[in-house]
Parts: structure tokens; sequence; C-alpha cells
């Protein structure tokens, strides 16, 4: 394949390796990346939204070129049971900015964009090539990888593991474990395409402003899930995802759900009429800080969701994606400018500067969410949505029954349901675990 | 699933896919009686590739395959299934993503 050696080779070219490949090439490092789909994107799955200041530390002007959908305006958050929604929105104009915050991007594009200004920064990207081994000594250090074209063997100074949340080649070869069912979230999704005028009236949008959805209700069947709905210029991504263990659970039909979800009263009306160009699936690790794998070896490292990195409550994954790349890009830049052998004693620099950025920290902050969601979640995922439902609706109906009854009625609902104990401790968890 | 659900094909149809004939990326261990983790992906693939066979095995045909690695998560550790990529360039191709 390639004879030469390399400072540096990336496996995969999603939002990690990129930004990894990107980093380091620009500071004059040889770098090789590789990646299995016919091209950059065509095997990445994202909702998706694109936080503009972690790209900004990597392309500073990348808004002059890069394909961006909308930027946000508008964000609501939704409770649902079968027949309601209870929302809190928050739209501002100070969204509508110079540099907006907040983009929903298309992956598949927005990836071809990137690996294109990784080639220009004069990373070697090879496509179609999928990595299927590491080369190490006997000492286990990693001196390259292998791949399934012909003699296709490539060494390097350190191999940059951003190969996604299976992470085959990393787990296989012992660097980390499978993702386990329960810190794991599937997420099926749906490319509904509409025109542009017809997104904007029914979002109340004008230009490029964009708005998302973020809901938890019974359409999870009682799992820990979450669904989304994001405009994007032409289109809208509609999706639901719930943890692999409750699916395994439940035996639920991801594609099942999906349908009921988008022929629920409060989405159908949002994509009448739109075509179905694409049904995605993928995983999204849900396991927080306590999932997060060794971050780097004698001659490796790893970033983006193979390492875990995705903020489940924030729904922050490709930024921190991005941040680790970088971070990983930096570490390694500094170590070839001093001729370290990027042992893990070297490498371990990627740590610490992983640990002084915000990405540990919010991680670290909210360490112990996943495990309480994750085992409470028919409360909060199923008897929660649907008791507040059935209070907003005793509030608003007006029937002559006296107010005060109305409200014991609510009360008793919820203590009926969770108890006046179960209440106290739910709340209790949450802000312990919120702290 | 109420009567109305679209067949999983006709979702599928939509979506770009290189197949590689005759080198399937995911196999199942012949076996005799399955798991239940392995008669869950029967409902719980995306793609619905995991059939039961009326003599109560399960298969799969992974040509719809869309790589997320649910079956892996449940079923390698076990050793029931081998799940591989496929060959660089094959497999599903996100128009979108």
């Amino acid at each position: 394949m390639i004879e030469e050696r390399f400072d540096a080779i990336v496996v995969g070219a999603g939002m990690a390796g990129n930004a990894a490949a990107h980093t380091m090439a620009s500071r004059g490092l040889k770098v090789l990346q590789l990646e299995r789909g016919e091209y950059p994107g065509s095997k990445n799955v994202q909702g998706a939204i694109m936080y503009a200041s972690m790209l900004e530390e990597i392309i500073p002007d990348f808004r002059d070129d890069a394909p961006l959908e909308r930027h946000l305006v508008e964000q609501r958050f939704w409770m649902m049971d079968d027949r309601s929604h209870t929302g809190m929105h928050y739209r501002s104009d100070d969204f509508n900015e110079d540099r907006p915050n907040r983009y929903t991007i298309v992956r598949a594009q927005f990836d071809r964009w990137f690996s294109g200004k990784c080639r220009e920064a004069g990373v070697t990207v090879l496509t179609e090539t999928t990595v299927t081994d590491l080369i190490r000594d006997d000492s286990g250090r990693v001196l390259g990888v292998r791949t399934d074209r012909a003699g296709g063997v490539v060494f390097a100074d350190v191999v940059v593991l951003a190969e996604g949340v299976n992470g085959l080649v990393g787990t296989r070869c012992g660097l980390r474990e499978t993702p386990k069912p329960k810190s794991v979230a599937l997420a099926v999704k749906e490319m509904h395409f509409l025109p542009p005028e017809v997104i904007e009236s029914r979002f109340a949008l004008k230009g490029d402003e964009g708005c998302v959805i973020e809901m938890v209700g019974s359409f999870s069947r009682g799992m820990t899930g979450l669904g989304f709905l994001y405009t994007n210029r032409e289109s809208i991504s509609l999706g639901l995802g719930c943890l692999v263990s409750d699916y395994a659970e439940t035996r639920e039909s991801p594609h099942a759900l999906l349908e009921n979800f988008k022929a629920h009263p409060s989405i159908a009306p949002l994509i009448a009429g739109s075509e179905v160009r694409e049904y995605a699936a993928h995983l999204i690790p849900e396991g927080g800080w306590r999932e997060i794998p060794q971050l780097c070896g004698d001659g490796w490292v790893v970033v983006g969701d193979a390492a875990h990195f995705n903020n489940a409550v924030h729904r922050e994954g490709s930024n921190l994606a991005m941040t680790s790349g970088r971070l990983a890009g930096e570490a390694i830049h500094r170590l070839k400018a001093t001729r370290s052998p990027m042992t893990r004693a070297d490498l371990k620099l990627y740590e610490t500067l992983l640990e002084e950025s915000f990405l540990m920290k919010d991680l670290r902050k909210y360490k112990d969410l996943p495990a309480l969601l994750h085992t409470n979640s028919r409360n909060f995922f199923l008897s929660y949505p649907e008791l507040v439902s059935s209070a907003m609706q005793t509030w608003l109906r007006v029937d002559g029954t006296p107010k005060l009854e109305k409200e014991k009625k609510t009360v008793r609902s919820f203590v009926e349901k969770r108890s006046r104990l179960g209440l106290v401790a739910d709340a209790v968890k949450l802000a312990m675990a919120w702290r | 699933m109420t009567a109305s659900t679209p067949r999983i094909a006709d979702k599928l149809y939509r979506n770009r896919y290189l197949v590689d004939p005759g080198r399937p990326h995911i196999k199942v261990r012949p076996h005799v009686t399955p798991s239940p983790e392995l008669v869950a992906l029967t409902t719980v693939c995306p793609a619905e590739c995991w059939q039961m066979n009326d003599r109560g095995q399960v298969e799969v045909t992974p040509d719809g395959c869309m790589e997320c690695g649910t079956c892996r998560i449940l079923c390698e550790p076990s050793g029931e299934i081998e799940w591989n990529y496929p060959r660089g360039g094959y497999g599903v191709l996100f128009k979108f993503g």
C-alpha cells in the first residue's frame, strides 16, 4: 500500500479523527488518515447539532465555506404522553448574531467538507480502507496498523484511534472493553425533506434560523430515551434513541417506535407532506464519565465516541469529539517537537490537556446522572410525563370543579403513582446527581 | 405495532448500500436453542436483519444492515455472533447521516 512511514496514523474520518488529523498536519506533522467509508461521512450518523466554538479552535473561518444548515434561535423541551406535550420553549433574537453558537448540520456533507480541509492542511486521506488490526511489538507498543488492502501495513510513531462508538480495533486489541448494553443508546432517525419555506412557516423561522425540539415521554415505552427534531435548511431530522439494555429487555422494535412517534398528534403536523430520503441507525455512548476507558498507551491514543466522550445531559457529542481530537493532536505535536518516544507516560500529556478543558470537568459533574436515569427509567420517562400531562389538563379545563379540589386531585395522582417517599427520593437523587 | 406500520424493506429501499456478495459481515454461530439476547435481535435490530426460522433458530441477512452495532453489543460477548465491519467501501453509504 504505502511504503513510507508517518508521524501519525488517524483511524477514522469523523469529527474526532478530522480534528486530530487537521491539528497535526497544520502543525507540520506527516499524517495518514484511514477511513472505511466510500467517502468521509458515509458511515457517520448524528442528529445533528454542531457547536461553533469547538470548530473555531480548529478552523477559525469555517463559516466562510462549511455546509451549515441553520443557526439555532429556538430550543423546545417537550414532555409527552400519547396525545399531548407539555413544553418549555426558549427563543432569543440574541442568537441572531454575527457568529452564531449552534448550527444544524448534515453529517455526510459536513464531514466531506471537514475532510477537504484536512487534505488542504496536508493530510493523506485514504478512503475505502478498513483498519483490521494494530501492529505491536513484544512489549505491546503500537507500531502501526494493518488494513484490508493488499499488503496494507503502515507504520507510524503514534496511532490515533478515532474509530467511533463501536471501536472495533481498540476493543479487539484489548485496549478497552466493548461498550455495555446499558451504556449505549440506539438512535434511529429519518430525514424528512420539505421546501425551506414550509419549514420556516411551520416553525416561525426566517432565513437561516433554525429550531430544535428534544422530547421525553411515553413514546419510549418507559425506556430511558430521548426524541429529537432538528430543522435543517430543506429537511427535518426526526428520531429517537433508547438504551440498548432497555431495548433488549422490552424487545421493542425501534422501527415501530419511530413510526408511532411520527404519528403523534404533536409531531405529525410538523412533518406532514414530507419525503423521507434516508433511514439511519447509530449507537450513542451514554455511560458518561464512569465509562471512559484508558485513554492512551505506548504508541496510541483514543479520541471521540471511541473514548466514550459524550455529555448525555446536554446532548453534546461531536464537540467533545472535536475537542478531544484537537487536544490529542496538540499533545502529539508537542511530543514530536521534543522528540519524545510517544510512550504512555509521554502521551499522558493528552490526558492532562483533557483534564484542564471543559470536557472532563463537564463529564465529571454529571458522573452519577446516567446511572440514576438508567435505573429509574419508568418513573422519569413514563410516569412523570403522564402525570404532568394530566395535571396540565386538570389545570386548564374549566368545568365547575372547585380549584382546591383540582389541586388535591393532582397532588393525589403524583402520590398514588410514586408515593411521598418516592417523590422526595427522586428529587433528592436528581439534585445530588446534578450538583 | 399498528397495521399501518410500513414494511422495513420500504424504508431501507431509500438508503444506499454496496453489498459485498458472498461476504456477509455478520455471522451467527450454529445453535439449537437461541439465547434470550439472540431472540431479542429479531425485534430490536433497527433494520430487521434477524429472523427466527421455523425450527426456532435465529438467522441473519445483513444486506440492509446500517452497521449500528446493537447486535454486536448484545451478542458478541457470548460468542453467539461474529461481527466485523464490511470491507472498505462496502456496506451502508449514508447520503445524509
